[in-house]
């Protein structure tokens, strides 16, 4: 379906006899949604109150209906990197993902840390991308950790908080500030916390894997050190702070420490490191490097535990599209980075099939807890939200296969990896933006 | 299949792999065939008439992506005595982006059938991919911190020449093992035969859950070297003993140099081993390394033996049949 056929559709539309889960009100039962002007207008139980005159309905035979996922960690390559992944590809990546919303990254060619760069990436993905688009702008002048960026006119330009992205502020100082300033516009400051020093040459994580592997390690205590400061500039200055995502279960307790503080504390984890471990690296498989690196299974089982309770806020892709020239190398000396959006619902249902997290936790993380940190309407299936809704076939087995994904890059570490759970349709402000053809 | 030479391949039972990229994925008998084949080649070598045919109009190309002297002559020696026409080609570090470097080279040279890349790079598994993207067998001659197989089987035939097994060894392996892919591959090997394998170093230079390796861990070498049947030293590059992994190189050669002092701690018949090359008066004292214990001479002649074993045991496996278009 070509984007302008996408925009044009607005009939009104009720889906009937969907199983709709909305963590936000708890809501997990059959009922029916209308939908109006791209708007949720009524959620009820059983049958739809009132069909609008013209309705399109859909029929959901039991299937969930969710609220559409919001990513908060989404790298694109535009602009820069074009060959790697556009906003039109992530977009529609997102859409067969059931992301309704990214949050970009600033870590481009250009930097986004200008109010004019906001703006153009707005503007471009407006036109170009089949779900919304959220610019995250630079913490700092140019990633480079000194200068802090104009947070209220780059706020008010749409950018919906403040990271250096993949890079790490070293200088504590810089941080201080930046987090006091960002007070008063009561912005999100999200931070990647990686102590470049003690990440050294590492390139993934250090223990037994990487000894075997002959391949310089990277100790847990760069993303915990780095954490624990963090926190303390946190309370220091009562700024929003965000770890963009951890990866160790001592991370994890530093996070549960901060919020029984009630500091304005949150962090997210990505899919990826809630489904695989260090292990699956294997014979020097590039596409598993990631930042921060897989850890071990003890780690990996605490990431899904921070989920279930909810001391981990949010589950993010960390969507990095690499392709051979960045990957094609020796491990050490090939680039970070998974695509993401086409797999984030699968592998964090992983956990739900297995028994290790509600499903309601899962999706919180996914959509309402994401929504309540950018401060959006949407996240929730409920009366006068955007309708932004996905259908879920929860159950649904299927092997994720490279070829097939529809991110311009191809670098995923589910290559193969049997899934249940599978995005049905996507809705964005209540136009269908992808249907399953093999459904 | 078809192949060349049936009178030698069929005493190959046991070795079936089209590659050495590493001792892991060796079984026992695997590496006492292959130490076998060597012993054979060690006479050959000995003998006026140093050539057997088994390679003959073979293509092998020794493709090094780091420098080094002894281990690719070794291995163009080995090839030429098995009738194989080598070629070497070093590959500096170049400006080039390394990665793109090591596919493109490694697709041009694919492009010209060879049938044996031996393969040297600074990065731990770059052989195992260039194995992926070529038809040919691969040898690996070293990849980064990982594995060099080849030093590994030729240690373990000096050893097996003058102790006669590996049952009741105690193996020291001492120094940088860190970075050093000759240690990974001799604690492999050495397990794999039984030997008690210990590691002795600086614990700056001691990889993290080094015990998982199955090796006991030393940070001194009195305790390390009691008792032991062979010390292996490990070569320090000049680059670590600035401060950044140990202090100093007078620092360094006081507590893990191995001079005639802590080589007593060792069992009075014990033999000294070292990859080389050597750095004198760093990790071994000149009276140590040229004393009547040290076994460095002979590893240099064994290296040809094992690497001609090597190439023997894959010429199986290679690509190029005879008769094919």
């Amino acid at each position: 379906m070509s984007l302008s056929a996408i925009r044009a559709e607005a009939r009104p539309l009720v889906i009937t006899g969907a199983r709709i889960v909305d963590p936000t009100s708890g809501l997990d039962a059959i009922g029916s949604v209308v939908v109006v002007d791209g708007l949720i207008r009524d959620v009820a139980r059983g049958a739809a109150p009132g069909v609008p005159e013209g309705a399109t309905i859909i029929e959901a035979r039991g299937k969930a209906l969710l609220p559409g996922l919001i990513d908060m960690r989404v790298f694109v390559g535009e602009p820069g990197a074009e060959h790697r992944e556009t906003f039109a590809s992530a977009g529609q990546a997102a859409a067969a993902g059931g992301v309704t919303t990214i949050v970009t990254m600033p870590d481009t060619d250009p930097v986004i840390d200008d109010v004019a760069l906001v703006d153009f990436i707005a503007r471009l993905a407006r036109d170009t991308a089949a779900v919304n688009v959220l610019p995250m702008a630079a913490l700092t002048k140019g990633l480079k950790g000194r200068e802090m960026t104009e947070f209220g006119l780059l706020g008010a330009a749409g950018a919906v908080g403040f990271t250096d992205g993949r890079h790490s502020i070293t200088n504590a100082l810089v941080l201080r500030r930046a987090l006091t300033y960002a007070r008063d516009f009561g912005a999100l400051i999200m931070h990647h916390p990686a102590d470049p020093d003690l990440v050294g040459s590492g390139v993934m994580n250090e223990g037994e894997t990487a000894t075997r592997l002959g391949l310089p390690g990277i100790p847990r205590e760069a993303e915990i050190i780095m954490l624990e400061r963090d926190i303390r500039i946190a309370a220091l200055t009562g700024g929003r702070y965000h770890a963009a995502q951890i990866s160790c279960a001592a991370s994890l307790d530093i996070i549960r420490r901060a919020k029984k503080q009630g500091l304005a504390v949150s962090c997210g984890v990505s899919a990826t490191h809630l489904a695989l471990n260090e292990r699956d690296v294997g014979p020097y498989r590039t596409f598993y490097r990631l930042a921060p690196p897989l850890r071990d299974e003890d780690d990996r089982l605490a990431m899904i535990e921070g989920v279930a309770d909810g001391s981990i806020d949010v589950i993010v892709s960390s969507h990095d599209p690499q392709d051979v020239d960045t990957k094609r190398h020796p491990f050490a000396e090939a680039a970070d980075g998974a695509v993401g959006l086409e797999t984030l619902l699968a592998a964090a249902l992983r956990p739900v099939h297995n028994g290790e997290a509600s499903l309601a936790s899962v999706v919180r993380a996914l959509s309402a807890r994401p929504a309540e940190l950018l401060g959006l309407p949407s996240g929730r299936i409920a009366a006068g939200a955007p309708a932004d809704l996905i259908l879920v076939d929860l159950e649904q087995p299927w092997i994720c296969e490279a070829d097939k994904l529809h991110s311009r890059s191809k670098n995923t570490p589910f290559e193969g990896a049997r899934f249940e759970g599978r995005v049905l349709m996507t809705l964005v402000g209540g136009r269908t933006v992808y249907k399953d053809n093999e459904a | 299949m078809t192949r060349e030479n049936p009178t030698s391949t069929a005493r190959l039972p046991a070795f079936a792999h089209r590659h050495l990229l590493g001792i892991e994925g060796l079984t026992p008998p695997e590496i006492l065939t292959l130490l076998d084949l060597a012993e054979e080649a060690v006479d050959i070598s000995r003998q006026v008439e140093k050539k057997k045919a088994v390679l003959r109009g073979r293509t092998q190309i020794n493709l090094f992506f780091e420098a080094s002297t002894r281990t690719q002559s070794s291995f163009e020696l080995a090839g030429k005595r098995l009738g194989a026409d080598v070629m070497n080609m070093s590959v500096g570090s170049s400006s080039v982006k390394k990665g793109e470097t090591l596919i493109d080279t490694a697709m041009t040279l694919n492009a010209m059938n060879p049938d044996i890349l031996v393969v040297r790079h600074h990065a731990a598994g770059a052989v195992h991919l260039l194995a992926q993207k070529v038809g040919c067998s691969v040898i690996n001659a070293g990849d980064g911190a990982h594995e060099h197989p080849t030093q590994a089987l030729l240690d373990a035939l000096t050893i097996r020449r003058h102790k006669g097994g590996f049952g009741e060894l105690v193996v020291a392996i001492c120094g940088d093992i860190l970075h050093s892919r000759v240690a990974r591959s001799n604690i492999l090997l050495l397990n794999a035969l039984g030997a008690q394998v210990r590691c002795v170093g600086p614990s700056t230079l001691l990889p993290k859950a080094l015990d998982r390796l199955g090796v006991e861990i030393f940070t001194d070498m009195k305790s390390g070297l009691r008792d032991a049947d062979i010390v292996m030293m490990l070569r320090l590059q000049r680059e670590r003993m600035d401060g950044s992994f140990v202090p100093s190189v007078r620092e360094y050669f006081h507590f893990f140099g191995l001079d005639q002092e802590k080589l007593a701690f060792a069992k009075p018949d014990a033999l000294v081993m070292h990859p080389g090359p050597m750095n004198r008066g760093v990790e071994i004292d000149s009276a140590v390394a040229d004393g009547a214990q040290s076994l460095i001479r002979e590893q240099v002649e064994m290296g040809v033996a094992v690497r001609m074993a090597v190439l023997e045991a894959l010429s199986a496996h290679l690509p190029n049949r005879p008769g094919a278009a």
